[in-house]
């Protein structure tokens, strides 16, 4: 499986996540959060950052299922799904990540005809990486 | 408007393409050199007259390795430019502006690739972006099919567009292939239910919503208008061109914005009908981007042939095919005729305003070309 390549500005989110916690980044001068992290703020250009705990909890903004050919370790698990998730606390915040039937679960372990768009989730942590959950 | 203006200043005047097909014998450098040389006999111009050259950073054959091997002169332009399919018309655009400001005065633009029986560039996993290596490649999203049918599904369940319409798409492509003796799709006719039967690739995006995978090569041949007349084709005049990246976009995973349905395409569009003498009710025919069926609808919404989520219903009624609204992707596209990152559309249009195309739209006289939707883009308006 690819493990996250972290650079600089995305290194506190995983060091967040190791720990089960979820934080976004955000400015520490205007407070606008801003996702994927990078060094300064498009709003106020402010090089000031905070990282900003979030509840976990987002919807579903949409939603693939992958079919091969994939990568070996991914066609294994496949068809999977994709979501991208919506947050409750920062609505422009959207993580791309998986809906699983708990922490842990394998990428292919919710049926895709239970997903939708809309759907309420939460985020679970298996091996520092966030997943989702139906809430 | 300041500065010397890109209106009709210069002229697309050779076009050349090798044969298309899952797997060609000649290497990349070859099949370049061949679609070069094709180009330059089709505008009468020889190879040391060439003072201009532009093309894609994912090119593998270089400036110097082709004006070596076919004879090229002193070279005072060369330019390059990313983002994949998002740089074809971005290449005339360049040489358009070159040769309109005096930088050079004969110039080609030319993309080579061996995608038909070459790696597909998404099993690689040691040369990633970025941000997708760390935010959305570890979750699966692996291809740009994954990347784009994840707009696709927001984007069908904001407006109600259907996998009809998606369907309407890949009918169009390959009808026109059809017409088309060069098209990897010429002798395979597609039907609805071979559409709707066929295994999904990333739902909502079944196989035939995906562009080729071709190997082949193409070129064009760029002049200001005054050696335009002399030369041995009818030109065909860049009447405006334009790039586009919107803030805040962000090349294939668009998906941290405020609006990720709204794309380049409409950062594009604003400069070129800015700068164009006719608008999108007069545009007879258009070549439009189609590494997938998604990014058709998107992009009538964008150059401003329909409005916001009507891009879906605007394919109903054969409004793309010969005879309806927007005939498009005449040569096949990138779904049905090649797939070597949107060149072929710049040459079809080209045909089309020549008269020569297979499909040809009666009387064609303006053409809308496009680059890649969803990446940062480029497109051309022509015209006879």
């Amino acid at each position: 499986m690819l493990t996250p390549v972290t650079d600089t500005d995305g290194a506190p989110f995983w060091e967040y996540a190791a720990r089960g916690e979820m934080r976004v980044q955000a400015c520490g001068d205007c407070g606008e959060p801003r996702f994927p992290p990078r060094p300064c703020c498009p709003h106020c250009q402010s090089f000031a950052v905070e990282w900003r705990p979030v509840s976990g909890r987002g919807r579903v903004w949409s939603y693939v299922v992958p079919h091969p050919p994939l990568l070996p370790e991914y066609a294994e698990q496949a068809p999977y799904n994709v979501v991208v998730v919506e947050l409750e606390d920062a609505p422009r915040i959207r993580l791309v990540g998986n809906l699983v039937t708990g922490p842990g679960a394998a990428l292919g372990s919710l049926d895709p005809e239970r997903i939708r768009i809309g759907a309420r989730v939460q985020v679970v942590f298996a091996d520092g990486l966030p997943q989702w959950v139906l809430a | 408007m300041a500065g010397i203006g890109l209106k009709d200043a210069t002229a697309v005047v050779g076009i050349g393409q090798t044969t298309f097909a899952k797997r060609l014998a000649e290497d990349e450098k070859t099949l370049a050199c061949r679609a070069v040389l094709a180009a330059l006999d089709d505008a009468g111009i020889a190879p040391g007259e060439v003072d201009g050259l532009a093309s894609y950073t994912m090119e593998e054959t270089d400036e110097v390795e082709l004006a070596k091997a076919v004879g090229f002169g002193d070279l005072t332009f060369f330019s390059k430019v990313g983002y994949g399919g998002g740089g074809s018309c971005a290449t005339v655009a360049h040489l358009a502006a070159a040769i309109a400001s005096g930088q050079a005065s004969v110039g080609v633009a030319w993309r080579s690739r061996k995608r038909g029986s070459g790696p597909r560039p998404w099993t690689n996993t040691t040369v990633q972006l970025p941000t997708p290596a760390q935010w959305t490649r570890p979750f699966g999203l692996l291809r740009p099919a994954d990347e784009i049918a994840m707009l696709t599904r927001r984007y069908m369940h904001e407006y109600g567009a259907t996998r009809d319409h998606l369907f309407n798409v890949a009918l169009a492509c390959r009808n026109r292939a059809n017409q088309n003796p060069a098209a990897v799709m010429y002798e395979r006719p597609l039907t609805r239910e071979m559409y709707m039967t066929a295994r999904w690739i990333s739902e909502p995006l079944c196989l035939f919503d995906n562009c080729l995978e071709t190997d082949g090569a193409l070129a064009c041949v760029i002049v200001g208008k005054e050696r335009a007349r002399d030369c041995r084709r009818t030109p065909v005049y860049v009447h405006s061109a334009a790039q586009g990246l919107p803030a805040q976009h962000h090349g294939m995973v668009n998906y941290w914005n405020d609006d990720p349905l709204t794309g380049p395409a409409w950062t594009a569009a604003r400069h070129l009908w800015k700068h164009a003498d006719f608008t999108p009710d007069d545009v007879d025919v258009a070549q439009i981007y189609d590494a997938f069926t998604a990014l058709v609808p998107l992009s009538l919404e964008g150059y401003g042939f329909c409005g916001r989520g009507e891009g879906g219903a605007f394919t109903e009624g054969g409004a793309l095919e010969i005879g309806g609204r927007l005939p498009v992707n005449t040569g096949g596209g990138g779904l049905s005729e090649a797939y070597v990152h949107g060149f072929n559309l710049i040459n079809e249009g080209v045909k089309q305003l020549r008269g020569t195309s297979t499909a040809q739209v009666p009387g064609a006289a303006t053409c809308l070309v496009t680059a890649g939707e969803g990446v940062p883009t480029s497109a051309l308006l022509l015209r006879t």
